[in-house]
């Protein structure tokens, strides 16, 4: 280790690239086109495996109740990507959990468990819907009300997490209780709202904003029934996944993750970097809330409380934090949901199969966790190039 | 006549807390156990769906509730130990496995739970201690159910038994200090296993509660959130058994003011009540982060304060 030897740590690093190599060691670690791929064999081998291994123990468990796995699998098949209809239905439904995906992920690269995306789709939506009530009213013109409904669910989001971000800098406060915490408190404010002073009069049975009328919905990809949070997830992904690996935002962030202290001792401003990233966090769950309101229910109510942000989790787990490989992830866990309503009439059996069968998987997966550097294929050769 | 209605208001709560602090209770006494060994199961959510579904079948089938209400500690037994191996494995994160166990416990009492939703089990019989009273409100109140008792008497036994015999001393030190415990003779992965299956009869329990008692039936919309709020709860409560009574009872409360609003013709505006104990566990964690009383309080291995 060199100490002192390093340019002299400047306050600000993220200003300029070129200090960030001295976090490696004298010799530095060269990742050669072997030790990537060795590496990358592992990120896609194990939770491949993990799949593998829960669809057998879902099998055995469908044995059990006296059901078919073969047609279980078939179904859900069909019903995920078999037509045309249930291809869009399975995209339609993966937008959100692409969104819900990365707000896991990009904390999670720098070391926080955030689990708090749901909150910030909550209040994202709900925004959305708020601020839509003055735009409609007033007439603002479609094309100018809707980024500002967009940019205000990603602000309130982004705002929203950003305080789990700080808090766990500043005061050393654990962020996956507090952002736990803020997601009760979070659905508490739009309950308060929606079912007080923006509560819509005409909504009786289950109180909602006021709906934002035909005319400010975001419309549907051309000639398919998939809405455009479908889009936003996928471009989003593609530029978190630049951000997290092409730019010295991204190394700093990825180097605090692996070592916070070292980071510190580079002089990142690992504070900075912490609050960044959970305000990205929040701002992909407040879009994903945007788009449900905006796109699915047209007004605010309980109905955006639906789990995504839960969904999420599992499926940043699954893609190793990897913003390009939760679209893939995201797009099964769509098809598990859209193939649903098939399985239940055919081969009746509850709603709740495919809750059984996103628990073992993501029980399965978090157990496989343990695997990361057992097998000796995917490590260099001893000796080779480690430090 | 304002003291009327203050005083409607405040039995209603009184009333309310007591009814509702149970699962609370149950499951904050659960958490503090696990966490009390240096492990934290976020999955308490899963066991008190699972034990409230668990419960509420052998209670139908077998016709005596209270077999019920151990057959939902059994099935909280299941997930909390598959919690506490899984977690002993290396490199695996206690908070996530955590979560993946919610969604499988209540992935699995939703699945097995359809046919029950519909026929009607025999409950709980509450203990009429209100009898004395002319109130109707009052009596009301304080027909209070025999699990609430059985979870103030878990406390104390567990308070005591902490603080003062050997198994405490053991689960308290694997809490604390790793090395410490090996260096005694002690298995630390034993300990938490144990301590986590504990933890689940517990939750389990606060689940039969919710099915058997009140509100009273099986459906899929039966728990709001309580095992989730265990962590927050036993946060409010400073790792002590006896704090988990009042921290209970105060986010019962909490969570009974809109009702007790709503019988005096109040409707509006109590939604920040019902957050209140989260934004009080929130402020909490905050003042107390970084002080070095919190750390005497909690326990040293808990990957949440470290």
């Amino acid at each position: 280790m060199r100490s002192g030897a390093a340019p002299a740590a400047p306050p600000y690093p993220l200003s300029g690239g070129r200090q960030m190599t001295a976090v490696t060691t004298d010799t530095p670690v060269r990742l050669t086109d072997s030790t990537k791929f060795r590496a990358w064999a592992e990120a896609v081998a194990i939770p491949v495996g993990a799949l593998v291994v829960s669809a057998l123990i879902f099998s055995i468990f469908l044995i059990f109740l006296g059901k078919s796995p073969v047609d279980y699998f078939q179904l859900l098949w069909k019903g995920g990507f078999g037509t045309s209809f249930s291809i869009q239905n399975t995209l339609q439904r993966a937008a959100p959990l692409i969104l819900c995906g990365l707000a896991f992920a990009i904390p999670a690269q720098i070391g926080l468990t955030m689990i708090g995306a749901e909150g910030a789709l909550v209040l994202g939506g709900f925004s959305a819907a708020a601020i839509a009530i003055p735009l409609v009213t007033g007439g603002v013109p479609v094309v100018l009300a809707m980024p500002i409904m967009a940019l205000c669910a990603m602000a309130v989001g982004g705002a929203w997490i950003a305080i789990v971000g700080w808090l766990r800098h500043a005061r050393g406060v654990n962020e996956t209780i507090s952002s736990l915490l803020m997601t009760y408190i979070a659905i508490a404010i739009m309950n308060f709202f929606v079912e007080g002073a923006l509560r819509d009069p005409g909504s009786a049975n289950k109180p909602s904003t006021m709906p934002i009328g035909k005319d400010y919905m975001v419309g549907y990809i051309p000639g398919t029934d998939i809405h455009w949070g479908l889009v936003a997830g996928i471009v989003l992904a593609i530029a978190l996944q630049i951000l997290m690996t092409r730019t010295t935002f991204g190394f700093a962030a990825r180097v605090t993750g692996g070592n916070a202290r070292a980071a510190l001792a580079q002089g990142l401003p690992v504070g900075r970097l912490m609050v960044a990233c959970t305000a990205i966090a929040g701002a992909c769950a407040g879009l994903a809330g945007y788009y449900e309101v905006a796109a699915i229910h047209g007004q605010a109510n309980a109905s955006l409380v639906a789990g995504y942000g839960f969904t999420g989790i599992l499926i940043s787990f699954l893609a190793r934090h990897n913003p390009i490989m939760i679209l893939p992830v995201a797009v099964m866990f769509g098809a598990i949901e859209a193939s649903g309503g098939l399985i239940q009439r055919r081969m009746d059996m509850p709603d709740a199969t495919a809750l059984v069968l996103q628990g073992i998987i993501f029980v399965v997966l978090l157990t496989s966790e343990t695997l990361y550097g057992r097998f000796a294929i995917f490590q260099q050769k001893a000796g080779a190039e480690r430090t | 006549m304002n003291d009327g209605i203050l005083a409607t208001i405040l039995i209603s709560m009184l009333g309310g807390a007591i009814r509702v602090s149970t699962p609370f209770m149950f499951v904050a006494l659960g958490e503090t156990l696990t966490e009390k060994s240096g492990r934290i199961n976020l999955g308490l959510e899963g066991n008190l769906v699972l034990g409230a579904m668990v419960a509420y079948a052998v209670s139908y089938h077998t016709g005596n509730p209270w077999i019920g209400v151990i057959a939902a500690g059994f099935a909280g037994v299941f997930l909390g130990s598959m919690h506490g191996i899984i977690c002993s494995l290396p490199r695996v994160n206690d908070i996530a496995v955590g979560i993946a166990m919610m969604s499988f416990g209540t992935g699995i009492a939703f699945f097995f739970g359809k046919p029950y939703i519909q026929p009607s089990a025999p409950r709980l019989e509450s203990l009429p201690l209100g009898n004395w009273s002319e109130s109707s409100s009052l009596r009301q109140a304080l027909d209070i159910n025999p699990l609430f008792f059985v979870g103030i008497v878990v406390a104390i036994v567990m308070w005591w038994a902490l603080a003062n015999s050997r198994w405490g001393l053991i689960v308290r030190m694997t809490g604390d200090s790793e090395p410490a415990a090996r260096a005694m003779g002690v298995q630390p992965y034993q300990v938490r296993i144990a301590a986590t299956a504990a933890g689940g009869f517990l939750a389990g329990v606060g689940g039969a509660f919710l099915s058997l008692s009140y509100p009273g039936s099986w459906n899929e919309g039966l728990s709001s959130g309580q095992g989730l709020m265990a962590v927050a709860l036993v946060i409010f409560a400073r790792w002590n058994p006896l704090r988990c009574i009042i921290a209970a009872l105060l986010f019962g409360a909490a969570g009974a003011i809109g009702p007790a609003l709503q019988s005096v013709g109040i409707s509006q505006g109590y939604y920040f009540f019902n957050a209140a104990p989260y934004i009080l566990t929130l402020f909490i964690m905050i003042a107390s982060a970084r002080s070095s009383s919190s750390a005497r309080e909690a326990p040293g291995e808990l990957s949440i304060t470290k």
